[in-house]
């Protein structure tokens, strides 16, 4: 068994004014165990964060302490999202990962995720009923469809079947885009896991 | 050994080569590379560092079959079984899978408006005879699988508390939260891959 030294410990503090309820403001996220420190990053640890940008961010300074793995789930996560040149526009790949976001109850997820839903659809008055009041809001067929089939992905075991597949169809998606809602919902469950067990929201500064 | 491993997605999903499905993923080149970059990361890593081998695939067939898909749970199973001491392992993996059945996500929300969202759902701890056989680190990592799994908003420092109390390190939970939200992920892309392969190839009957 490894042993443990002085990083192997909690390092949470109160986090006053904590955000309480689902927004689409700028909110930050705190760890709860130790990230590594900027200067201790190695090559090893750069190749992982993909990007010079994502060194300022303690959520991925401390998924950096498996570099490998951050690594793979980095360029997975852009292809999921930003590969837009066919297939599901991007407002609606957001609107999934905000879906899954919801039901989880990942706040700071669900936060970051409404806002790019937001930008990319320029409906953000539908994005904001949905962080209200739920997923039952009916945002128009298409959009139902894609969060119906996000929440049903999203349950614990899986509750998506060929129902939801040809509800998507039938809202005008093909297969290609049918896929895309798998990912995007599929990858927020990775996502929404570690966001909450790992820290926690603080306020909008 | 990375580049004799099959693609689990497609292995799991039932993807076949050149069916409809098969070309649906080739447009996400990217997305299916490292989707399973990912999984030789955590199940076939260069050095296993601070969790074992062992404990990568124990704890991947709990968390595939609290999501009751079989075909994965007996996916990781299988590896798990080929390892010194895991058919006795597995056993024990089961039984406990048994007792740690739930339907999530449920879990609570920091108090405010989203308090009345709450949702009560089992807590899980591992069985005392389970105990002995698993270890306290190993039961350790079962209970907080569980914990992602089923209900994460409830996730807290006390929760990796408890990891770092049964020995984790801070770098073995960052592994350890990795690979349950990973699993959490592949076994919805699965899910979803394999709901869309029945339905293309209905199409195409």
């Amino acid at each position: 068994m490894p042993h443990q030294g002085a990083t192997d410990q909690i390092i949470a503090t109160p986090v006053q004014n904590a955000p309480v309820a689902f927004t689409q403001d700028e909110i930050g996220w705190t760890p709860w165990i130790k990230p590594l420190a900027e200067e201790e990053l190695t090559e090893r640890h750069h190749a992982g964060l993909v990007e010079e940008a994502r060194a300022k961010s303690p959520y991925f300074r401390l998924l950096a302490r498996d570099p490998e793995v951050l690594e793979a789930r980095t360029r997975a996560d852009k292809d999921i999202f930003f590969n837009t040149r066919t297939g599901l526009p991007r407002a609606e790949r957001e609107l999934a990962a905000t879906a899954a976001s919801r039901l989880n109850g990942c706040i700071f997820c669900a936060s970051v995720h409404s806002r790019f839903a937001s930008h990319h659809s320029k409906r953000k008055d539908d994005i904001q009923q949905l962080l209200d009041d739920g997923l039952g809001v009916d945002l128009g067929e298409r959009w139902n469809a894609i969060v119906a089939a996000s929440a049903a992905l999203t349950a614990t075991p899986s509750a998506f079947d060929q129902a939801h597949i040809d509800r998507l169809g039938a809202a005008g998606l093909d297969d290609l885009e049918i896929a895309d809602v798998i990912h995007a919902a599929a990858f927020f469950n990775w996502a929404n896991r570690l966001m909450l067990s790992l820290g926690e929201p603080t306020p909008a500064r | 050994m990375s580049i004799s491993t099959p693609d689990v997605i497609d292995l799991l999903a039932g993807v076949k080569p050149g069916s409809a499905l098969d070309r649906v993923r080739a447009q996400r080149p990217h997305t299916r590379e490292q989707a399973q970059k990912s999984y030789l990361a955590l199940f076939q890593p260069e050095e296993c560092g601070e969790v074992s081998l062992q404990e990568r695939h124990a704890v991947a067939s709990f968390v595939a079959g609290l999501h009751r898909q079989p075909d994965v749970f007996e996916f990781y199973a299988a590896s798990l079984e080929d390892q010194a001491g895991g058919a006795w392992l597995l056993e024990v993996v089961k039984a406990e899978i048994g007792a740690a059945q739930a339907t999530g996500p449920y879990g609570h929300y920091p108090p405010g408006p989203l308090t009345a969202e709450d949702q009560q759902g089992p807590t899980y701890r591992a069985s005392e005879a389970s105990q002995e056989t698993l270890g306290s680190r190993l039961a350790a990592a079962l209970e907080h699988a569980h914990l992602l799994v089923f209900h994460p908003r409830d996730a807290g420092p006390k929760a990796l508390q408890a990891l770092l109390d049964a020995g984790w390190t801070t770098t073995g939970i960052v592994t350890l939260s990795q690979l349950v939200s990973f699993v959490a992920f592949q076994i919805r892309v699965i899910a979803g891959l394999a709901a869309l392969a029945a339905a293309t190839s209905r199409a195409a009957a």
